[in-house]
Parts: structure tokens; C-alpha cells; sequence
């Protein structure tokens, strides 16, 4: 078994699974049996200063489903903790005291002046908790109020608390960041100056999961008007991948530790968090869909990949970022064409109605239902790949440098050659 | 009275396993199993399915518009195509027609269940008003001939397109095969009358029934005729002692158990039943589900060659019918019956108590004042023409029947369309 213990920022964990701030880490009874079955470390739900808020009494989540019930996104206009500030430090004593070998950071989220946050802090250290994350992503309510995602959108805002954060306490400050922006690493550049010992993220994701079509009203819906809430779960994965990757490959914010998260269901989706530069990530939606028993198959999952690559949870951590690049540097001479395999095909005629009424009309669909691609129309954009029902039936194969791509009529170069180079971009550097 | 009672008798199980024994044999889908059952549709290109079913429902698209909540336009989408959506969804043999053809059938031999979700969408489309009116009046009127599955989906279309209809059924209900033919357990519940009623619905269909007029006297009073009038007769066996009591042609008995409840239906402790397609296989898993101790189904030919479907042999087995093949019956022993004799391939023979017996050894055209024969079928066009003028015919009775009630449906649309187009471009006929 691959060893899983993780370090983020001085924060030990005995595996890098942490539940996120949410529901499941709202109280120590969650907390506690959270740890039994196996997380490495918590993220409490947010604290607030007293008086404490309130929940809407009415639903607070949205639902997008598969066919099968499956939640592929969940929405929530859930707030931070609604229970009394003092219950909580209470609480989270107790478990750090009896889980010690747990990580156990806490969320916070108090008005953005310096007072509140000086007046949160020694209590949270009080109770030993190893570390603090800087809610600055919450997108409903709470941003109505000046925090949350109204911080997490003004850079300067985001500073200017990271830096009072770190002049008022010794444990370590992550800032988790709002997807609610158009560039993330404008926010995490900003963390980072100061002083931030890392970024978390995504929060979630403006959304209306859909429209009650009986009331015209967004769901959930209370008495008859709904409010826009935060995406997150399955849906929402690929969005949280480009924003890690594009701090992770920043050279401005490089080696600023990322704690990722977003749509993270599966030991798979945790991995590839952390090749592209995470190294802890969080877990929400999944838990409350399944409940903390799939913490056992993220652990099983990621151990064995790690020891079928023979590969330290270290070396996993950015070993994709290398290979994250802008479009305008891949290489223009590598062609590939679509091949089909007529075994493994069941004739469903998908990818001939893609490439045929979407695309480039590049498969022929022959007597008796044969689907073939015809090489002198593919442009290889891998269409038909991914409609495919069946997995490996459609692939796409490199045309040896030499041969003729009949599309092009061109003889294909061993030479990698990108778009700075290329003759219709008028930038072009002459290649050297 | 029990399954051990000799003779043939009634009431041989208690009222809850009659119950159970002829419930529907597919229990509809709830709307959750047809959510996820639909998410399985890949939605292909040109999808084999189509071809595959005679009346070519766009069942990707139906199935789609399932998936997305509207049943209701699903059901239109397999109306269009065939008005007995309903009763096909319940008795086509989908293992040889479309869920055959569904690639996933191919890939991992288990095709979308498309039957299943057929009538998930229909049952919900028939609970609704119905869903085609009718053309401006044409004030041409046509006759139809038989009341079964052609001759409705005939009249049906013709009354789409604005013809006034009469149908002349000689049975005193209307409905053909699917009123008295078709296995109780897979219409359960009046459904085969009230699909017609609501079919008849649509209005300008006028329905007499216990009537077989002459054919040249429609011919002159309307302005085409339609024949649908299925296969009236059965063949017979030709054995000494085959007219002793206890043997029964099988669609007769069949017929009776269609119209009566199970409980009253007097079956035999040791049926045998002959024949090798789907009557022979509906008669024997009947005869079971009727309390008979033991039936035995037995076949001429090897098993192979039997036209029951693999499935329905497997439901048959499921049932415990025994299923005896390469076996050709050579004698009928006692009056009443006692038993029955098979000569083997080897030349042995093997005599098989039997009180009761029942013929499914095929049925044939009722002879009568009929357009030009071959074979014993009414010879037609691929629109339904006969040898007549002003004449189609369409379903069982013709040379295109494939003893399917959808093909009996496509063929009697089918028919209706060149009647019409026929009629409003003032053709000859
Ligand atoms: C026991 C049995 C089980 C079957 N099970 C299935 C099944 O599970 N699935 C399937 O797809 N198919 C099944 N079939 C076949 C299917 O029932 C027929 O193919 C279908 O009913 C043919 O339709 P039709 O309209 O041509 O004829 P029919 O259904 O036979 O209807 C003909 C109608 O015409 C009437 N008629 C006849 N002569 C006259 C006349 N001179 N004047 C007025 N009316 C007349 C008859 O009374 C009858 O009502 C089964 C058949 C049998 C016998
Ligand atoms: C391959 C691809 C290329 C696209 N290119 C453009 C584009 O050039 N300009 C544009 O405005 N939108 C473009 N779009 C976005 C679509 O117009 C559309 O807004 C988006 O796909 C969301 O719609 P849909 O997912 O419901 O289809 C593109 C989408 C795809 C999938
Ligand atoms: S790769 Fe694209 S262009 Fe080529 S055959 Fe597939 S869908 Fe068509």
C-alpha cells in the first residue's frame, strides 16, 4: 500500500482526503464519524461571529440528475454555520483532542474590517485546530452581506485580509478561492501577497439548477421565488481543473500550494487534481451523496494507482502541469485520422450522424451499416470518439511522419512545428 | 376439483393462483424503470430498430421524448405510425423484431427494453383523448371486412383522411386475434376491448357486428373494399379417432378462454398439445396456467425448426410445459381420449397419456367469394391490391401476412394510404 500521508502547509493528514467546508463537517458528530470512517482531515463548516445566522427554513437544494437519479450537480443556498460560535469552538476541541492525528482546519468568514477577524482568531487557535481557511467564495447571502464571494472578487480585498489573517495568528492560512471571476489567478496572486500559505479551490458556482415549469420559479423554490445558489458536484470538475491548473502552471504563483476541489467523486477525479498541481484536495457533493464510506475507495483507489506506477503520492503531485500549455504551442504536425474497428462495432451509426450533420462528413456509412472513415475528410477532431458507445472501438491513430495526409495532400514532418511559427499567423517568429 | 381431478374439469386451482397464473406477464414499467430504461437508447443513426418493426415506429425519437418527460408524445410518435401501438407493445415478439435489431443487443445481448417502454408511453398516450382528428369529409365510403388488427388500422387511417367507414365483423365482438387469439396473460384487463373502443374513437367508423355480407354486393355499394378477414379455418389432423372428446382445435379453446373467466374454463390433468408455433406454445402455457398437471407440447419437426421464438420456448419450459420434439403424432387412443402416440425419428413409438388434446398444427383461409389465391393466401400488392378492382386485403389472410399482428396493422395502413391516394386523385381503381 502506497503511503498517503500527506503535509499541505505543515497540516499532517493521514491521507490527503479532506472533507470540505459543508454540511458534513457542520458538527462534531459528523466530524467525529467522518474520522472513523477514514478521512484524512476536515474543513469545518464556516464560522461566523454571533449573532449567528439563519438558514431559509424552505428547501436549499437544487438538483441536476441523470437518468437514474445519479447527481451529476447539486445547488445549495445553504449559508455558513447557523449554530452559536461558542458550541463550535467548544466542539472542534473535542475532536482535535481525541482525532490527533486528523487534519483539522477551520473556516471562517466574519465583516471585512480588521477587528472581527482579530477577535476570531485566538479563539480558533485556542482549540488547537492546525490551520484556518479564509471563506472568500460563498456566492449567495453571505456576498448580499460584503463577504464571501464579495471579497473573493476584489483582489485587493483579498490581500488586504489574507494580510491581517497572517499578522493575527501563527497557524497556517489558506484562502479558498470563488470561481465567480473571469481570471483565478488575479485572487490568488492577490492571496499570495498576502501572505497566504495556500489556495483552496473552487467554491462554488453561481447557478440555477433549473425552473420549476408549474410555478416559473427557480428550484428550490420557497414560497414561490427562488434565489440563485452555488454549483457544485460532478457538473462542476472540469471548470475546478482549468482554474488549479492555470495557478499550478503560473509562473508568477508558482509553488503557492493548492488544496483542490470541486466535483471530486472518485479517488480518479482526486488523482487528477493532483497531478495538475493539488496537494490535498476536498470533497463535499460526494460525501453528501453517498455518505463518508467513499473515503475507503478513494484510499484503496489512489494507493493502488500509486503503487501500480510505482509512484510516491510527491511525484503524482503537478506532474501534469508540464504538459498544460496554451493551444498556441501544440504541435500543428502531429495528425492523427480516426480508425474504426469493425469488431468491436455494433453499427449504431452515432458517429456517422455526428461527423456527417455536425462535422466534416469524413465517415462513410457502406451497405449492411459499415461505418469507415475516409482519410481525404478527417480533420481528426476526434468527434466520433466521444459519441461512441463503445469504449476503444473508435481511436485516433498518428500518421508516421513521411506519409501523406490525404486531406492536406502534405507529406507529414518529424519536426514539431506550432502556430508561432506558422506562415498564416501574422506574428509569426521565423522558426529557428 | 384439483390438479390431480381426471378428465377434463374446471376449477382446478384456487381463485389467487388463477389470479397470478393469467396477471400481465410483463408488468408495466413505473415511470422511474422507463427513465432509466430509455437512458439505455442510443439514439442511432437510421437505427436498425425502425427497419426492424413492420409498422417502422421512430422508436429512438419515442423513446427520446420518454426520456424527456413526455410520454404523451411518444405515444403520438408510435400512433402515427401504428394506431395498435398498445396491443403490439404487449404481443410482438420483440426478441425477433426490433430489440433484436437494437445494437446493444449486439454488443452486450441485452437490447434496449423497447416493447417495455412502447407500452409505457402508449398506456400513458391512451389515458388522454385521442390524439388524430380527422380530415375535411371526403364523402367516399369504404368497407372493411374483419375487425381485427388489419381491418381496424384500415379503417382507422381512412377515417384520418376524412372516408366515412363501415367495418363488417362476423364475431360478435369486434378486435380479431387480439379479442379472441391472443394469450390472456399478455392482455390482461379488457385491454384489447378498450384499445378498440378508443381506436373507434377517432369517430366516422361505423361497426356491425355478427355479420359477413358478400363480397361483389360491397363492391357495388361502396367505393372501395378492404379485406381483413384472417385465417377462418385451421387444419385438421387426419387420424383415426381424432374425433374422439377431449380433442380440440387450440384457437378454439383458446377463443374460449379469451371470453371466460380462467376459473371456468375446464382443462385436462394430461394435455397434449401439437403444433410448434406461437398458438401451440400460447395453448400449452395456457393449458399449465388452468391447473393441468401435466402438458406436453409436441413437435414434428427438431426444435430448430419450431416457429415459436426461442423466448416463447423458454417461457413454455418456464411454465413446466414439457417440450417434446422430432415427435409426429400416429394415433389417438380412446373415446374419450386416454392417450396418445408419437412415432420418434428412430422408428420407436411413445404413447403419452392424454385427457385432453389440442391441434395447433396452423390455420388457413376460409374459402369463400374471394379475389385470386396462391398458396392459400389471398395474392396482394405491397399496398394491399388484389386481383379485384376497388379491392384490398391486408393482414393474415393475404400472401404478405407473417401471422404478426403488427404486420397485420402495417399492412391495413398501408392498404388505407393507396385507397386513399387512389380515391382523391380519382384513379382507377
Ligand atoms: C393463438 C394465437 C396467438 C397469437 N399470438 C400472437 C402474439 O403473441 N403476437 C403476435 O404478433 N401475433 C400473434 N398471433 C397472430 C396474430 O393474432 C394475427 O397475425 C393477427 O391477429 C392478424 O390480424 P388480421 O386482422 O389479419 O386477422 P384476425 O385477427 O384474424 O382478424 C380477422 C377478423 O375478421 C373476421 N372475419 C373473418 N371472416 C369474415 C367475414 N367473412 N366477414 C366478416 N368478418 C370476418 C374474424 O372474425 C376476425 O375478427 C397469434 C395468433 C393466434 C392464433
Ligand atoms: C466545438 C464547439 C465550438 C464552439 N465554437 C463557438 C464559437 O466559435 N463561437 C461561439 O460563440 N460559440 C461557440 N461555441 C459555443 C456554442 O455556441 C454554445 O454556446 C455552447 O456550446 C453551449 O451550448 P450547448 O452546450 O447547449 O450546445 C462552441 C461550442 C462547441 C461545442
Ligand atoms: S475525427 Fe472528426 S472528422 Fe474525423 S471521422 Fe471522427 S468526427 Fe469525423
Amino acid at each position: 500500500m502506497a503511503d498517503l500521508t500527506t503535509d499541505f502547509v505543515g497540516i499532517r493528514s493521514p491521507n490527503p482526503f479532506w472533507l470540505a467546508s459543508a454540511p458534513p463537517t457542520d458538527k462534531e458528530y459528523n466530524v467525529r464519524r467522518a474520522f472513523q470512517a477514514g478521512w484524512g482531515g476536515v474543513v469545518w463548516k464556516t464560522l461566523g461571529l454571533d449573532p449567528h445566522i439563519v438558514n431559509v427554513n424552505g428547501p436549499r437544494y437544487g438538483v441536476v440528475h441523470g437518468a437514474d437519479r445519479q447527481v451529476l450537480g447539486l445547488n445549495n443556498i445553504e449559508l455558513i454555520t447557523d449554530r452559536p460560535l461558542e458550541v463550535n469552538l467548544r466542539e472542534i476541541k473535542q475532536v482535535v483532542r481525541d482525532w490527533p492525528d486528523r487534519a483539522m482546519v477551520v473556516s471562517l468568514m466574519v465583516p471585512c474590517e480588521e477587528a472581527p477577524w482579530r477577535e476570531i482568531l485566538p479563539l480558533v487557535e485556542a482549540t488547537g485546530a492546525h490551520g484556518v481557511e479564509l471563506n472568500f467564495g460563498c456566492p449567495h447571502g453571505m456576498s448580499e452581506r460584503g463577504m464571501g464571494s464579495a471579497v473573493g472578487q476584489v483582489p485587493e480585498y483579498i490581500e488586504m485580509v489574507t494580510r491581517w489573517v497572517k499578522a493575527a495568528t501563527r497557524m497556517p492560512v489558506i484562502v479558498k478561492l470563488t470561481p465567480n471571476i473571469t481570471d483565478i489567478r488575479k485572487p490568488a496572486l492577490a492571496a499570495m501577497r498576502g501572505g497566504a500559505d495556500a489556495v483552496s479551490l473552487i467554491n462554488t458556482v453561481n447557478s440555477i439548477t433549473s425552473v420549476d415549469l408549474d410555478l416559473f420559479a427557480p428550484e428550490p423554490t420557497i414560497d414561490g421565488k427562488g434565489a440563485h445558489g452555488g454549483y457544485c458536484g460532478p457538473a462542476v470538475k472540469p471548470i475546478a481543473l482549468n482554474m488549479v491548473a492555470e495557478i499550478a502552471r503560473d509562473p508568477e504563483l508558482k509553488g503557492l500550494p493548492i488544496s483542490g476541489i470541486g466535483g471530486i467523486a472518485t479517488w480518479r477525479d482526486a488523482a487528477e487534481f493532483m497531478a495538475l498541481g493539488a496537494g490535498s484536495v476536498q470533497v463535499c457533493t460526494a460525501a453528501m451523496t453517498y455518505g463518508f464510506k467513499v473515503v475507503e475507495e478513494m484510499i484503496s483507489g489512489l494507493s493502488l494507482y500509486l503503487d501500480d506506477k510505482g509512484m510516491s503520492l510527491a511525484d503524482l503531485t503537478g506532474r501534469a502541469v508540464p504538459n498544460v500549455t496554451d493551444w498556441q504551442y501544440l504541435n500543428l504536425n502531429y495528425v492523427t485520422k480516426a480508425r474504426i474497428d469493425q469488431d468491436l462495432c455494433i453499427k449504431c451509426g452515432r458517429c456517422y450522424a455526428a461527423c456527417e450533420d455536425t462535422s466534416h462528413q469524413a465517415i462513410a456509412m457502406k451497405p449492411g451499416r459499415v461505418f469507415e472513415v475516409i482519410d481525404a475528410e478527417c480533420v481528426a477532431c476526434n468527434l466520433c470518439v466521444d459519441v461512441c458507445p463503445v469504449e476503444e472501438c473508435i481511436t485516433m491513430e498518428r500518421l508516421a511522419p513521411g506519409t501523406v495526409d490525404p486531406r492536406t495532400g502534405l507529406t507529414v514532418s518529424d519536426r514539431p512545428a506550432d502556430w508561432t511559427t506558422h506562415p498564416n499567423n501574422p506574428n509569426a517568429q521565423a522558426a529557428e | 376439483m384439483s390438479i390431480w381431478t381426471k378428465g377434463i374439469a374446471a376449477g382446478r386451482l384456487d381463485a389467487p393462483d388463477y389470479d397470478r397464473n393469467f396477471a400481465d406477464l410483463h408488468p408495466p414499467l413505473d415511470p422511474h424503470e422507463a427513465m432509466v430504461a430509455a437512458d439505455r437508447c442510443y439514439f442511432c443513426h437510421d437505427a436498425p430498430c425502425v427497419a426492424a418493426c413492420p409498422t417502422a415506429i421512430d422508436v429512438p425519437l419515442f423513446i427520446r421524448q420518454i426520456a424527456t418527460g413526455t410520454p404523451a408524445a411518444a405515444a403520438r410518435t408510435i400512433f402515427e405510425q401504428n394506431i395498435l401501438g398498445g396491443m403490439c407493445a404487449r404481443v410482438c415478439p420483440t426478441e425477433t423484431l426490433c430489440e433484436e435489431a437494437c445494437v446493444r443487443e449486439a454488443a452486450e445481448g441485452r437490447p434496449v427494453r423497447i416493447g417495455a417502454l412502447q407500452r409505457h408511453a402508449t398506456d400513458r398516450g391512451m389515458a388522454g383523448p385521442h390524439p388524430f382528428g380527422r380530415a375535411a369529409p371526403t364523402g367516399k365510403r369504404i368497407a372493411v371486412l374483419g375487425a381485427g388488427p388489419a381491418g381496424l388500422a384500415c379503417a382507422h387511417r381512412l377515417a384520418m383522411k376524412g372516408h366515412d367507414v363501415v367495418i363488417h365483423e362476423v364475431r360478435p365482438k369486434p378486435g380479431g386475434l387480439n379479442e379472441y387469439g391472443i394469450a390472456a396473460y399478455k392482455t390482461p384487463d379488457g385491454f384489447a376491448r378498450a384499445e378498440v373502443d378508443w381506436l373507434l374513437s377517432i369517430g366516422g367508423i361505423e361497426v356491425a357486428t355478427g355479420n359477413a355480407p358478400d363480397l361483389a354486393a360491397l363492391r357495388a355499394e361502396f367505393d372501395a373494399v378492404f379485406l381483413g378477414t384472417g385465417l377462418g379455418d385451421v387444419n385438421g389432423l387426419d387420424l383415426d379417432g381424432i374425433g374422439a372428446a377431449g380433442v380440440e382445435d387450440a384457437v378454439a379453446f383458446i377463443a374460449r378462454l379469451r371470453q371466460s373467466a380462467p376459473k371456468d374454463i375446464a382443462v385436462g390433468r394430461d394435455v397434449v398439445v401439437v403444433g410448434g408455433g406461437m398458438t401451440a406454445v400460447d395453448a400449452a402455457v395456457q393449458a399449465k396456467l388452468l391447473g393441468a398437471l401435466n402438458v406436453t407440447l409436441a413437435y414434428r419437426g427438431p426444435r430448430e425448426a419450431m416457429k415459436a421464438s426461442r423466448y416463447e420456448q423458454d417461457l413454455a419450459a418456464s411454465r413446466g410445459v414439457n417440450i417434446l420434439t422430432d415427435a409426429a403424432p400416429v394415433a389417438v387412443e380412446g373415446d374419450p381420449l386416454t392417450s396418445v402416440t408419437f412415432a420418434l425419428p428412430s422408428g420407436d413409438r411413445v404413447t403419452v397419456p392424454a385427457d385432453q388434446m389440442l391441434l395447433a398444427i396452423g390455420q388457413t383461409l376460409a374459402t369463400g367469394d374471394l379475389p385470386e389465391t396462391a398458396g392459400g393466401r389471398i395474392v396482394v400488392t405491397e399496398t394491399g391490391r388484389t386481383s379485384l378492382p376497388k379491392t384490398w386485403a391486408g393482414g393474415d389472410c393475404t400472401n404478405r401476412g407473417e401471422n404478426l399482428t403488427v404486420t397485420a396493422v402495417a399492412q391495413g395502413r398501408d392498404a388505407a394510404e393507396d385507397i386513399h391516394a387512389m380515391l382523391t386523385e380519382g384513379a382507377d381503381g
